[in-house]
């Protein structure tokens, strides 16, 4: 739909970028294991949302992953914060 | 390079902010109404609020060059409380003949409960009844796929609101297609740890193509950047876009949206 009139590599672009957060997303897992955290109900989406980066349209099947995907609204708002991931996701 | 901040809160900002958006190129400034950081007590609180948006931050703005511009509405954080959100409501057309007022907004939904909804729908029936542009706030991270889908589907249903006037913000990968197909306009929000980064939203605009679509930085009270609209015009010409397309999607495009309010011009 749009396109660069000059396309640059994007592997040139992005490599040591991705790189980077790779190893961070590697040592965030690491240090959750250490200090005995799995079960948080965060990591348990976490785990599940890396499987989307076996799939295609990845970006959004991650968000997905990480989404209410209910219909209804609730009843009220109890607090105003967003956590991430959903916290009634069955496991 | 020119640009439209379409969306800061610039009540949150210092002056080395003007002093810098002003500096790479920034044409005007467009500040939607929105949640202080804390509740506010009372409608009279509202009041004082409208009063800086639509007389002193103008002023402000005005002594570092840029036009300012604002939206106005209880945002969704605060809707919970019905009484409240309509003693502001009902306070809101006293401010709508004000230079800078470009609409309402922006409204929309936080946590997607049935009194933000009933609030949204009142915020939409005085868009309506005013004949004015709508910008929409989309909840955080995991309620954004619900509250974007109720969103749509309760401005759809309003016959008297025209998709074209409607700004949907915040839109990301899950939730574009879904306002785009509805043919309103999405806007690509950039912070450093939530919604878009610069390379996200460029691959987005690359999927679905740059006529509805806008960026803005929603620079606030937290972790935001007021320069990321032109960081991130700098990472499309890294990509290879070149300065008609990166005119068009940071000037044109917001000029192209905002100019269906009277109110707003800009010099070029």
């Amino acid at each position: 739909m749009l396109t660069p009139k000059e396309k640059q590599n994007s592997v040139e672009l992005y490599f040591m970028e991705a790189r980077a957060k790779l190893i961070d997303i590697a040592a965030f897992m690491d240090r959750i294991e250490k200090d005995g955290l799995t079960d948080d109900f965060r990591y348990q989406a976490f785990l599940d949302a890396l499987k989307e980066l076996e799939t295609g349209n990845r970006a959004e099947n991650v968000l997905l992953a990480l989404s209410d995907p209910t219909k209804e609204p609730i009843t009220s708002a109890t607090t105003k914060a967003a956590c991430g991931a959903w916290p009634d996701k069955p496991r | 390079m020119r640009y439209i901040e379409p969306h800061a809160h610039m009540v949150s900002r210092t002056t080395d902010d003007y002093q810098a958006m002003v500096i790479a190129g920034c044409k005007a400034v467009c500040e939607p109404a929105f949640w202080a950081g804390f509740d506010r007590s009372s409608v009279n609180g509202f009041y004082d609020y409208f009063c800086q948006l639509t007389d002193y931050e103008p002023k402000r703005a005005a002594k570092f060059g840029l036009p300012h511009f604002s939206w106005l509405c209880i945002n969704p954080k605060e809707a919970e409380d019905l009484v409240l959100s309509r003693e502001v409501i009902a306070m809101i057309p006293d401010f709508l003949g004000r230079d800078n007022v470009l609409g309402i907004g922006e409204i929309g939904l936080n946590k997607n409960s049935r009194n933000e909804l009933t609030i949204l729908e009142e915020h939409v029936n005085l868009a309506a009844e005013n004949n004015q542009l709508i910008l929409v706030h989309t909840p955080h991270l995991e309620d954004k796929l619900k509250g974007t889908q109720l969103i749509v589907d309760l401005i759809k249903n309003d016959s008297r609101i025209d998709p074209g006037r409607v700004l949907i913000d915040h839109v990301e990968e899950h939730t574009v297609k879904y306002v785009m197909d509805a043919g309103m306009w999405g806007g690509l929000t950039l912070y450093p740890e939530s919604k878009c980064t610069s390379p996200r939203a460029i691959d987005i605009l690359e999927a679905y193509g740059a006529d509805r679509l806008w960026m803005n930085s929603a620079c606030d009270w937290g972790v935001s950047v007021p320069l990321a609209v032109p960081y991130a015009a700098q990472e499309m010409r890294r990509r290879g876009y070149d300065d008609e397309t990166v005119d068009q999607v940071f000037f044109q495009n917001p000029v192209k949206f905002l100019s269906q309010c009277e109110n707003f011009t800009v010099r070029g």
